[in-house]
C-alpha cells in the first residue's frame, strides 16, 4: 500500500478511537474543570500528553499541589506500560522506513492506538500510525474542552454509552486472533481472570492501575512465551 | 509560590513522551531472541484482555447495559466485524438497553 492509503486506512481504524477518547476525555474535562483547570489548560494537557490514568492523576497531583518531581514520578508509574508497548512497536515498524518517523509514531503510544497498530497484518507503516493519531488525538482533546466549557454538552445517556467504546475496540482486536490460535485465546482468558483478581481481591486490589497492568502482563506473556515460543519471524507474519 | 500549571504540563509531557520514545530509538534492530519475540508477540493481547476485564463492566452506567454491550462485542468480533462496526454497536447496545432499563425501572 502506498502512503496515503495506509494513512486513509488508519483514519478509519481510528474513528471509533475518536468516539471513545470523546467519551472518556469529556469525563476528564469534567474533573479538570473542577480541579480548576481553564479550557486551553486541560486542552492542551490532552494534547501534549495524550494519555487518560496519567492526566486523571496529574490533576489530583496539581490539586493537591505536589511538587514538580513528584508528578514526574507519578506519570513514570502510570505510564511505564507504554515502554512495553514501544518495545513491541519497535519491532512491528516497517525496517525500511527512516528513523525519523520513529520520534513522531513514538508520540501517539496510547493503549487504543498502540492495539490497533501492533495487531495490524504485517510490518506497520508509519503512515498508518499517523492516520490514527489524526483521528483519535483530536477526539481526545476536543473531548477535554467540551467536558471543562459545558459538562451538559451531550445528554448523559449518550456519554454513559460512549464509555463502552473503547473497550468495544480492544475486543475487536483481541478476539480475531484468539479464535485463530489457541495459546492467544489463553493468554486472553489468563489475563481477564488475573485482571479480576487485581480488580477484586483484598490489598491487591489497592495496586495502582498502571501497575496491574504491568504485571499481568509481564507475568502471562513471560509464562506463554516460556511454554508456547512463537517460531522465527513471529506468527503474526501470516 | 505555585508553581506554574504549564510547568507541571510540560513536566509529565517529558515523562510521558520519554517512556513512549526510548524503547522505540534504543531498539532499531529486529531481536532474535525467540523467549523476547514470543514475550513480545503476547503482550498486545495480555495488555488488551487485562485492560477490558473487568473495567468493561463499569464503563457504563449500569453493569447489566455493559454486560449486554459486553456480549455484543464478543459476538460482532467473532465474525470478524471491523474495529467501528464493534465498537460503534456495543455503543447502541449499550443506549437502547439503558432506556430499556430505564423504562422498566431496573436501575
Amino acid at each position: 500500500m502506498d502512503r496515503l492509503s495506509e494513512y486513509k486506512s488508519g483514519i478509519k481504524d481510528g474513528i471509533p478511537i475518536f468516539l471513545g477518547y470523546l467519551a472518556v476525555s469529556f469525563a476528564f474535562g469534567i474533573q479538570a474543570s473542577k480541579a480548576g483547570l481553564t479550557a486551553f489548560q486541560a486542552g492542551l494537557m490532552s494534547a501534549v500528553n495524550v494519555t487518560s490514568a496519567g492526566q486523571f492523576a496529574a490533576l489530583t497531583a496539581i490539586a493537591a499541589g505536589a511538587s514538580w518531581l513528584e508528578l514526574a514520578f507519578t506519570q513514570l508509574v502510570i505510564n511505564l506500560r507504554y515502554m512495553l508497548m514501544s518495545c513491541a512497536l519497535s519491532q512491528k515498524l516497517d525496517p525500511k522506513a527512516p528513523f525519523m518517523h520513529r520520534f513522531l509514531v513514538a508520540f501517539g503510544v496510547t493503549d487504543e492506538i498502540f492495539g490497533v497498530s501492533v495487531t495490524k497484518k504485517g510490518s506497520l507503516s508509519p503512515y498508518f500510525s499517523y492516520g490514527l493519531m489524526s483521528a483519535a488525538i483530536p477526539g481526545w482533546v476536543l473531548g477535554t474542552v467540551l467536558g471543562v466549557i459545558s459538562g451538559n454538552f451531550l445528554p448523559q445517556m449518550v456519554i454513559n454509552s460512549l464509555g463502552i467504546a473503547i473497550y468495544g475496540m480492544f475486543i475487536a482486536v483481541i478476539i480475531p486472533e484468539a479464535k485463530k490460535d489457541k495459546v492467544v485465546l489463553g493468554v486472553v482468558v489468563s489475563s481477564m481472570l488475573l485482571s479480576c483478581g487485581f480488580y477484586y481481591l483484598p490489598f491487591i486490589k489497592n495496586i495502582s492501575e498502571g501497575f496491574k497492568i504491568i504485571i499481568i502482563t509481564i507475568v502471562i506473556s513471560a509464562a506463554a512465551a516460556i511454554m508456547f515460543p512463537v517460531k522465527e519471524d513471529g506468527k503474526n507474519e501470516d | 509560590m505555585r508553581i506554574s500549571i504549564y510547568f507541571y504540563i510540560f513536566v509529565m509531557a517529558a515523562v510521558t513522551y520519554l517512556i513512549r520514545l526510548l524503547p522505540l530509538t534504543l531498539i532499531r534492530k529486529k531481536i532474535k531472541n525467540q523467549f523476547i519475540c514470543s514475550f513480545l508477540y503476547y503482550v498486545p493481547y495480555a495488555t488488551l484482555a487485562a485492560m477490558t476485564f473487568p473495567a468493561i463492566l463499569y464503563s457504563t452506567s449500569s453493569p447489566y447495559s455493559a454486560i449486554l454491550g459486553f456480549a455484543c462485542a464478543l459476538f460482532l468480533a467473532y465474525k470478524g466485524k471491523s474495529l467501528i462496526t464493534v465498537a460503534c454497536a456495543a455503543c447502541v447496545v449499550v443506549f437502547i438497553s439503558e432506556i430499556l432499563l430505564k423504562m422498566f425501572a431496573i436501575i
